[in-house]
This record gives structure tokens, sequence and C-alpha cells, in this order.
């Protein structure tokens, strides 16, 4: 059952393999350490000329010490808004305190005052979403002017916007997810719904501030001249309004209270009580950059990074000898049981059966799945549409839309067509969704898209009797590929939060690991699947 | 032979007396105080008995109480010990009288010893060198002048009446004399009345050496050679030694013999010490020692004499108590090696070595050294008793070998919980003359600003103590320090006394953490051996303590852990101003401005809602302004009292 490579790692291609994901990778680097920077030099030096702590520094200070921290998100906005927005505003991610899993959501104030961009409201409400799915206590770290005004029809009016913030605090303190909030500097309009609407909050001393109006805004709505700290200061609003509970002398005493506060939630989940012992993968996660190849088109056993993932490379797998284009099969990863589903080409009928089959089983036993997105579509052409592909196609994304077990996706290559579908893309709402540097998604590839395209215009023209040369169809096809290779590189879509993050490929066994272990921290639901069209 | 021994004391001294009566097959009775109902000695005995109060006269000096254990538990001798009951011969006649044997001298011959100037004309008699001196009535100068000339310069000339200095000269030579003695008189009869002086031999550079002696019930009579005990501060014996440094056979058997001379002539019997004051200026002479004193007991510092002669002193008295002759000869006795013995107590060095106490949170002893200690890991140092922690013994096959064992052995000893003097042992443990063997009773007293120097930590140890105290040292899941990109920065604070240090910790992974250190970057890597700082091994282990960390690196580095949970908060916000707490009248103010109030006094009374409210003042403080006047209504929250504190303007 261990796995065994067949790539001779001391190849010329396997260097050039990791040359290229290297290259990526940097790429990728830079751009969350562009985002974990905020709003540059100045506005940083202002943020610490006022006692307070960088937005990472306060996330630092609240988790456990040698925490893990899973970062959601982590190059949000990145390219968007002129660049305004890097990291959209808001640090998320998934941490420790005092020993259990909490989500955390710290703003930056050092990017437009911490002010809510479209992208900083996607990210917020997708870290109360994993927060909602994993029964993750949520602690908001709030320095915050609310919503950004120039961009308020994006962020004020839909179901997905701004208010839904306070509806996921509701609903998730009525299922007994924790709401804790620290106002660690402004927390106005919209914004102060977040520590109103919180079951503990602590607001720092001369520092915090809540109100749904400030002041400028009173003087011209009352004429009321009033300070800030009058307003909707800590003593106001612990003293008086009642708002916040706890007064904090400066952001580690608020930290401290806040840890103090999750300390007293209860005993945790005990998460991995009965995984099996963690195991090193036989062959080392390094190797994935040299045996991946650089080029997409390339097809490469899928094995070859399984091997790399799970505990002792050790992989049962299920069905190998049927429909073979899409691998499945138990393993292990940090001791986690899990059932992984891989793709190793097209999908085809007999792949998408199994697929389904497998799902299914995973279901039974309530065994967490884990997808490896590498897939150019379902199979085309009159023979499998004939045969029903589309009908064994849908029993697979049934299978996988109405699974209750926990899903994990990673993006390990190519993400096009239907094929994100039945393989758990973001819409079929895996707990997480992860990809890689070399990754792209769309719904097609960008060279299938410009000939479709180009077909189309090319039958009109000669429709209509003129003549199109190479040349003028080259031409034509350009703007749509380049479209369609800048849409579906890796940062531009974590930018919109179409996944959870890009991730370092040699970290995924890690990456895997700490999400099942948020997932499963609920309890996995009984499953009941939806009509397979058999 | 004596079956069953009872211990009348408690500390090192008693598990150290249990260890070899163990040894020898002997069953042990352990007796204690309240303070010490859970002490390693009555762990450690086969039987233990209660005294009473945990002040010593309820308990271990409470004789009688001993002996009724003694005899209660059917033991057949007592071992007193150092301390205590030890010296008090009216203890050892009631030890006898009761039917039980004594392990130690007769009373007689503590009786003798125990006035000091009675012994020492008694030893003079004998033949035992006492210091020369004159202490006659007679005040003719020209006496005065033969009596110096005998005694041999240099000489002090004393007010027999003097105290502070005062009336006191250092003559040097002949010469000087006459001149030296009429001013000291003057200056005794102005600052006295009365301008009578004494004589006495004026040493320059005394040394304590003392000899070990033993006797036995068949009138025999050797001597364990010396102990040099000159590293003293006020009297109290820091650090000992044997051999002497500086001892020629010549000296060591005139010495030797002349305190078995003392213990024959008081027909001594046990283990005894005889004490001299030896002139070291001039290198250790056969006629430069003169007898101080005799210590009818187990000295403190006898592990120093057994590991030169590999002999069990304790062993010998007991065998000698029960009727034994001496195991040896005098020639039979070897000696071998050097050893040394530093004393390790709870005290506050820099305070003035005041007695510390506290609980021993962490205790960790050198495999270099013999250890002997009285308390464990969880033990408390009580205010009751010697602050003594362990006598850290080590041995050598010479001096420079035993003192860098000294040094080494003091710097792997771990005490947490209280301060100690650990720094202050291995500071004198690394002096220059001490190494040389200059050693005289004055050198710490001389020296002391240096022995005692705060130093500042390294950044190395600030390192330390900060990996221990974000809690980096313990267990750790393969998820430790997990992140996607750039790793987390947070502050660790430290605080050693006045000053605070602020480290920058980054957790890279697993084993690598990066600190920065007062603007040092220092990566650091954990290793199964401890951690790797810098590109050095880390400078000692650390132990997080309650509320703070040390790092045992040659001395204990304490630092406190500030809890950013014990900053002010909200309940101490409230207080200065009192409010009404929901509308109503007021009643009655029963304050007025300036009146200085406690916390908990009614300040005002408020009827609302039918019923009275009393507004009680949050804090202590002074009445800086009543806002309100009585019959007054007032809103919810209206103020109607402000507080500033006592200290404030």
């Amino acid at each position: 059952m261990e796995l065994n490579s067949q790539v001779a790692m001391g190849s010329d291609e396997a260097r050039a393999n990791r040359d290229a994901h290297l290259r990526a990778l940097a790429e990728v680097a830079a751009a969350a350490e562009h985002a974990a920077a905020g709003g540059g030099e100045r506005a940083r030096e202002r943020h610490l000329s006022r006692g307070k702590m960088l937005p990472r520094e306060r996330v630092a200070t609240l988790l456990d010490a040698g925490s893990p921290f899973l970062e959601i998100g982590a190059t949000a906005a990145h390219g968007m808004y002129d660049d305004a927005a890097p990291c959209a505003g808001v640090v998320a991610g998934i941490g420790r305190v005092m020993g259990r899993d909490v989500m955390v959501l710290c703003n930056d104030a050092t990017v437009k005052g911490g002010t809510y961009y479209p992208m900083t409201v996607k990210k917020h409400l997708r870290a109360q979403e994993i927060a909602a799915e994993c029964h993750l206590p949520c602690i908001y770290l709030v320095d915050s002017g609310g919503a950004n005004l120039p961009q308020q029809d994006e962020v004020f009016p839909d179901r997905d916007h701004f208010g839904r913030i306070f509806y996921n605090q509701a609903q998730m303190s009525a299922r007994g997810i924790a709401q804790i909030a620290v106002v660690m500097g402004s927390c106005t309009a919209g914004g102060a719904y977040v520590p109103a609407m919180s079951d503990v909050t602590i607001i720092v001393k001369e520092q915090g501030t809540i109100f749904l109006a400030g002041p400028p805004l009173v003087k011209a709505a009352t004429g009321e001249v009033v300070t800030a700290e009058e307003l909707g200061g800590g003593d106001v609003h612990t003293r008086l309004s009642g708002v916040a509970d706890y007064l904090a002398e400066d952001d580690a005493h608020a930290l401290a209270l806040a840890r103090r506060a999750v300390g007293s939630l209860g005993p945790a989940p005990d998460v991995g009580r009965d995984w099996a012992t963690p195991e090193p993968p036989a062959y080392d996660p390094e190797e994935i950059l040299s045996v991946v190849p650089a080029a997409l088109s390339t097809p490469y056993d899928i094995r070859e990074v399984i091997a790399r993932l799970v505990d002792g490379s050790r992989f049962d797998e299920f069905k190998a000898r049927f429909g073979d284009t899409l691998v499945t099969g138990f393993a292990h990863v940090h001791g986690c049981p899990v059932g992984i589903v891989a793709n190793n080409g097209v999908l085809f009928s007999e792949a998408a059966q199994k697929g389904a089959h497998f799902v299914e089983l995973c279901s039974q036993r309530r065994i967490p799945l884990v997808f490896l997105q590498n897939i150019t579509g379902f199979m085309v052409g009159r023979k499998y549409e004939t045969e029903g592909i589309a009908r064994h196609g849908a029993k697979m994304v049934t299978a996988v839309a109405t699974t209750s077990v926990p899903k994990v996706t990673m993006l390990v290559g190519g993400s096009f067509g239907a094929g994100n579908y039945g393989m758990a893309g973001r819409a079929y709402q895996p707990r997480f969704l992860w990809t890689w540097p070399n990754s792209r998604i769309s719904v097609m590839g960008g060279a299938q898209a410009a000939g479709v395209l180009a077909q189309v215009r090319r039958a009109g023209i000669e429709k209509a009797g003129g003549s199109w040369s190479a040349e003028e169809e080259a031409a034509f096809r350009r703007p749509t590929e380049e479209m369609f290779e800048r849409q579906s590189h890796p940062l531009y879509a974590s930018a919109r939060l179409w996944d959870d993050g890009v991730i370092d490929p040699r970290r995924s066994r890690d990456v895997l690991g700490l999400s099942l272990r948020a997932a499963l921290n609920a309890p996995v639901e009984e499953t009941r699947f939806g009509v397979f069209r058999m | 032979m004596i079956r069953k021994l009872l211990i009348a004391n408690r500390g090192e001294i008693a598990c150290r007396i249990i260890r070899t009566a163990r040894g020898m097959g002997l069953s042990t009775v352990a007796v204690y105080s309240d303070a010490d109902s859970g002490a390693l000695h009555v762990e450690m005995a086969d039987e233990a008995v209660h005294l009473g109060g945990s002040a010593p006269a309820e308990s271990y000096l409470d004789g009688a109480r001993v002996i009724a254990a003694a005899l209660e538990t059917g033991a057949e001798a007592v071992h007193p010990g150092y301390g205590f009951l030890s010296e008090n011969p009216d203890f050892v006649q009631d030890v006898e009288t009761a039917g039980l044997i004594f392990v130690g001298p007769p009373a007689s011959a503590i009786r003798q010893m125990g006035l000091k100037d009675a012994a020492k004309d008694l030893m003079s008699k004998a033949g035992v060198p006492v210091v020369p001196g004159y202490h006659g009535a007679d005040q003719d100068a020209d006496r005065l002048a033969e009596e110096a000339a005998r005694i041999g310069y240099p000489v002090l000339v004393k007010a027999v009446a003097g105290g502070g200095g005062k009336g006191m000269r250092l003559v040097e030579r002949a010469g000087e004399f006459a001149d030296a003695l009429a001013s000291a008189q003057a200056e005794a009869q102005g600052a006295f009345g009365n301008p009578s002086v004494l004589i006495e031999k004026y040493i320059e550079q005394p040394r304590h050496i003392e000899v070990q002696v033993f006797g036995d019930r068949h009138g025999n009579a050797v001597h364990l050679f010396e102990r040099d005990c000159s590293l003293q501060r006020r009297h109290q014996k820091v650090i000992e030694e044997a051999p002497a440094p500086g001892m020629t056979a010549q000296v060591r058997a005139a010495m030797g013999e002349a305190a078995v001379r003392a213990a024959r002539s008081i027909g001594y019997v046990g283990a005894g010490t005889v004490e001299f004051i030896v002139d070291g200026a001039d290198g250790l002479r056969p006629d430069g020692f003169w007898f101080m004193e005799m210590n009818t007991r187990l000295q403190v510092e006898h592990p120093v004499t057994e590991a030169v002669t590999g002999i069990d002193l304790v062993e010998w008295q007991v065998r000698v108590a029960s009727g034994e002759p001496l195991p040896m000869s005098q020639e039979e006795i070897p000696l071998q090696g050097h050893a040394f013995e530093a004393r390790l107590y709870a005290e506050d060095v820099p305070a003035g070595f005041l007695p510390a106490t506290g609980r021993l949170e962490h205790l960790r002893f050198s495999d270099l050294a013999r250890n002997d200690s009285g308390v464990r890991e969880g033990d408390e140092i009580s205010p009751w008793y010697d602050p003594m922690i362990a006598k850290v013994i080590t041995q050598g096959p010479s001096r420079s070998v035993a003192l860098a064992r000294l040094s080494r052995a003091l710097e792997q000893t771990e005490v947490g919980g209280t301060v100690t003097n650990i720094a202050f042992l291995e500071a004198l443990s690394r002096h220059a003359g001490f190494a040389r063997g200059d050693v005289d009773t004055g050198l710490i007293g001389r020296d002391l600003a240096d022995l005692v120097r705060e130093d500042t930590p390294s950044v190395e140890i600030v390192a330390r103590a900060a990996l221990a105290a974000a809690g980096l040292d313990g267990d750790r899941d393969a998820f430790f320090g997990f992140s996607l990109w750039q790793p987390p920065s947070r502050r660790v604070e430290l605080r050693r006394g006045e000053e605070a240090y602020s480290v920058v910790m980054e957790v890279v992974d697993g084993a690598r953490v990066d600190l920065r250190v007062e603007g040092v970057h220092l990566p650091c890597r954990r290793r199964s051996s401890g951690w790797l700082i810098g590109e050095r091994r880390e400078p000692g282990p650390a132990r997080l303590l309650d509320g703070a960390v040390v790092v045992f690196a040659g001395q204990p580095w304490a630092f406190d852990l500030p809890d950013p949970l014990e900053r002010g908060g909200s309940a101490t916000q409230a207080g200065n101003v009192v409010e009404a707490p929901m509308p109503g009248v007021v009643r009655r103010v029963l304050v007025q401005a300036g009146q200085a109030v406690a916390e908990g006094d009614r300040l005002a009374v408020l009827e609302a809602m039918k019923m009275e409210h009393g507004l009680a003042a949050a804090r202590s403080g002074v009445v800086a302004e009543v806002l309100v006047a009585e019959g007054a209504q007032v809103a919810a929250h209206d103020p109607l009292i402000r507080l500033v504190p006592e200290d404030a303007e």
C-alpha cells in the first residue's frame, strides 16, 4: 500500500519543474508580504505612535505562543482598488487561544482606516462562514471606520454585504458559537454593531470608540459638539451605556482579557482523539516541486503528489482498475483518516461513477474528503454524450454537493469547466479551498474559449460572403487568450476570494491537517443524498 | 552497640546523620516541629516524633521533650547534630540520667570549653598556645612597655573600657610605644573616663584554621587534620576547605599536636574542633597559631574533612558513643586531595545578606558535588530556622581542580522560588586571591563590592528567558509555529528590577524562533539538548515559575513576567465619582469637602422608590467636592460626590 515514486529526483526535468514552481511561489510570497505590510510605512508609524499594536502583532499576541495560524485570504484584494486595500484591510485566520481553535478577524486600520471595501466584506463573511461551519469561536479585533463610503453600493445593500456580518453574529451566537469583540480603535456606524452584537466585548481605554455616528456627523446633524471619547469611549461604554463589558488599559491588556474570555468558554472539542498516530510521509513533501510538471498540459501521475501528502505515503487505493482517470482511496493526514479523490486525467463516465461511489462510501463512514483538483473537464464527443456522461457526471456532482462530511479541496493544477463542480469547487462549499501557485481556474482553457469565439466569428463573416485571414483570426483570438490567462491566475482568483488562499505546495500536508482539524471541530452530520440520476 | 538513634535536630544535618545511621543498620527516629511536619528528615527517618510548635524553644530546644521522645520510641542514643541542644551540658546530663547515650562529649568537657576566657587559661596551662596579651591591673608605663615587648610587635593597645575603636592604637615598633600609649590613654580618659588599657598581639593577616579532633572512652585522641575557614563574612563562614592553603607538614604536626593536647586536657570524647587564629602574613609558622575556642560538636563544615580523609565522621561518632575505641591511630589516618564546601543560603545578598524565605519551586543540584541538603523541590524555606538550602561540597586531586569543580557545581545548581547567595558564592569561588590561596578573614569584607556586584544579563540570557516565558520549552505538536507566509511577530515583556526588556519574537516553525533582544537579532534553534541561541549553546536551562522565569546561567537570573491582566482594569476606573444609581432625592450628605474617607464609608443617602440607599466610597480617598445639596432631586448617573486619591495634591 505504500506508494512507490517513479520520478528521478536528480533529472533535468525535475530541476526545471522545481525552478518553475519556485518562480511562481516567489510571486505569491511577494504578494503575501506586500499584503502583510498593510497600508504602508507612514500609516504604520502613525498607528504605532498612538501606542497601538499593528494588526498582525495583535493577532500573534492574542494567540498562544507558537500557535499555528491558518490565514484565510492572505492575498485578498491583491491588485484591486488600485492596490489600496492590501489583504483587503483585514487579517483573518484560525489559530489557538488557550489551546482552543478560534477564528480571528482583525481590522487593519493602516489600510484606509480599516474601512470595508467589497472584498473586505467578502473576506469577513467568508471567515464567519468557516467559523459557523467549523463551530469556531470568533474573536473580532475591531479597528475600523465602517463601510468605505465611495464603495457603498458594493458593500451595503445586498444580501452578502455589510449587514450579513451582524446577521451571522446573531446566528452563530444562537448556535452557541462564542462571539467576542475587542474594540481597539474606531468602531463606527454599522461597525458599532460588531461589539454590540458580540457575547462579550472588551474596549481599550482612550483608544477604542463605538458610536453610530462620529463627532463630525453629530455636529452636522444636531450641532452638538462632543469629543470621540465623550461620545463613545471605553469609559462611557463600560460605565454608562453597557455596550462594552471590560475596560482595558491598552492593547496587551485587552488581548489578555480576550484570552481569558476564551478560557472561560469551557472545554474545547477534543479533535483528533481517535485519530491514528501521525507519521511523516515516506517521501519528502519538498519533492512536490520536482515531481509536478511545470506546464499544466504535461500529464503526470497524481499518486506522486499523494505520496508526499499522506502519513507514511500509505494509500489504500479504491477501485484502482476502474475509471482510472480518477484516483480514489483512503489514507491519513497527520493521523486524520481521509478519503482522497484526485484527478489523473479527463473525467469519463466510469470515473464519475467511481467518484460518486467513493463519496458515498466516505459519507457512510463519516470520513472527511480531500479533493486534489487537476481537471480539464469531462470528456466531450458524440460517443460520450450518448452514453450519458452528463448523467454520470451528475451522479458525482450530486454526491459531492449533498454529502455532509467535511470536504477540503486543493487546486494542484487546472480547474476547468464542469470538472470543477464534480471535484468540489467553490460552489460546492468545501470547508476550505486552497490553491497552488501553478494552478489555473476558468470555465475552459483560454485557447479553447478563443477558438469557440473565433469559430462563431468566422461563420458569421463567411456567411456574409467575406473572408477572414489567419492573421486576422490570430489577432481576434489574442485578447481572449490574454484575458483568460490573466483571470485564471491563482493570485487573480485569490484576490477575489474564489478560494481561501494560495499556498506553498510543500506545506500542503500541514494545510490539510489544520483544515481537517478545524473542520472536525464541528460534529459530522448524517448525510442525506439527493436523487441520483441512474 | 546502639541499635536505634534519635536525631535531635532538623534540616541537612538531621538528614546527613540519618543517612549514615541507616547505612550502619541503625533504626532512626526523627523529631520535628509544626513547621517541619512534612520535612525531608521526617520522611527519611524510620519513625518521627512531633515535639511542638515551630519556634525552636517549643520544639528543638525542648530537651525534656526530646528525651521523652527517645524513651517513647525506645531509642538508645541521642545525636544532637549541631546547634540547638548540641552544646548544652545540662541536656547531656539529662540524657545520661535518663539512661540514654549522648553522641558527643561528656557534659564536663562542654562546660570547660563553654566559658571562653576560662577555656583560654585552661589551654594555656595545658601548653596550647593562646593569643598573647596583657590584661593586668598594673598600668605603669614601663610595665606596659615590657609586656608589649614580651608579646612581640606589632601589638594593639586598647582601652579596657573601649569600644568603637576609641582609645585603640596599633603599635608597629618598640620606639613608637610610649607615644602611642600616651595618646591611647588620653583618648580613653576623654571618652570613657578611664585611662586603663590592655595589650594584645596584633595579627596582621588573621586566618581561621581549625583542627578536627576525635577522642574515645579509652583515653585515645587523634586529629583529622585542619580546615581553613578564613572566608567569612561578619564571622559567618562562607566557604571552607581542607587542607589549609600553604600548610606545611611541620605546621600541621604542631597544630595537630596542640589540638590533641587540648582535647586530652579535658578528657574529650567524640568529635570536636579546636579553632585557632593564625598569622597568615608571612606564611604559616609552627609558632604562628593561637587557640581561640573549642567547638564540642560536629561542625557544619565536617564534610571537607570527610572528603580528604575518606572517613565518615558520623560513623565514628556513633561507634565511639557505643564504646568502641577509635578505628584508626594517628598514623593510619590518610590525607588525600583537596575539598571545598560552600554554604548555600536563601539570602538576599544585595539587601545586605538578609535571610530570605520562599517556596523552592525548583531545585536541582550538580552531579559534580556532594550536596548535603535538608530540603526538596516544593519545600518551604520558613522564617523559623536558619535559611540554609544546602552545603555544596567538591573535592579533587588538587586544590585547583576541587575549586574549579566548586565553581562549576555552583553554576549548575538551580534554585528557583527564593533569592539565594549562589551568585556571591560563585563570584567568591572565582576570586583571584582565593584561587592563589591568599586567604584571610578580611578577604570578603575588602572585596565585598565586587563579590556582590549585580551583573547585567547578556542578550543570550534575556533571549533564553524570553523563550521560556513564551512557553516554548514545552511539548509541541506537528503544527507548532505553522504560518502560511510571514511568521507572526509578537513581544515578550520581561522585567528585572528596574530594567524592562521587550523581546520581539517570531516563531518560524517547530524548531526555529527568531528573537530581537535590545536590537540584536538572535536566531534560535531548539535541539534535544536545549536551545542554540545565535551560534552558541544556551547559557543555561530556564525554568518557568509562578510569574517569573529563572535562567540558570552561572547564577540564577530571575525575570518577572508582568501579567497584563494585573493592570488597572474596569473596576479601578470607577470610584472617582459617586453617582446616583437611580433617580431619587438626596436625603443626607454625610461628608464634606476635604474629608478623608475609607473604602466602604457611607457618603450620602439617596431616597428612591420608597427605599433609602446608602452610597459608599468605592475606594479610599479624600472628598474633593460635594456636588449636590441635601434634598436635591437627582437623575440616574448624576454625579453626587467627587473623590481624589489621598496622595493627590
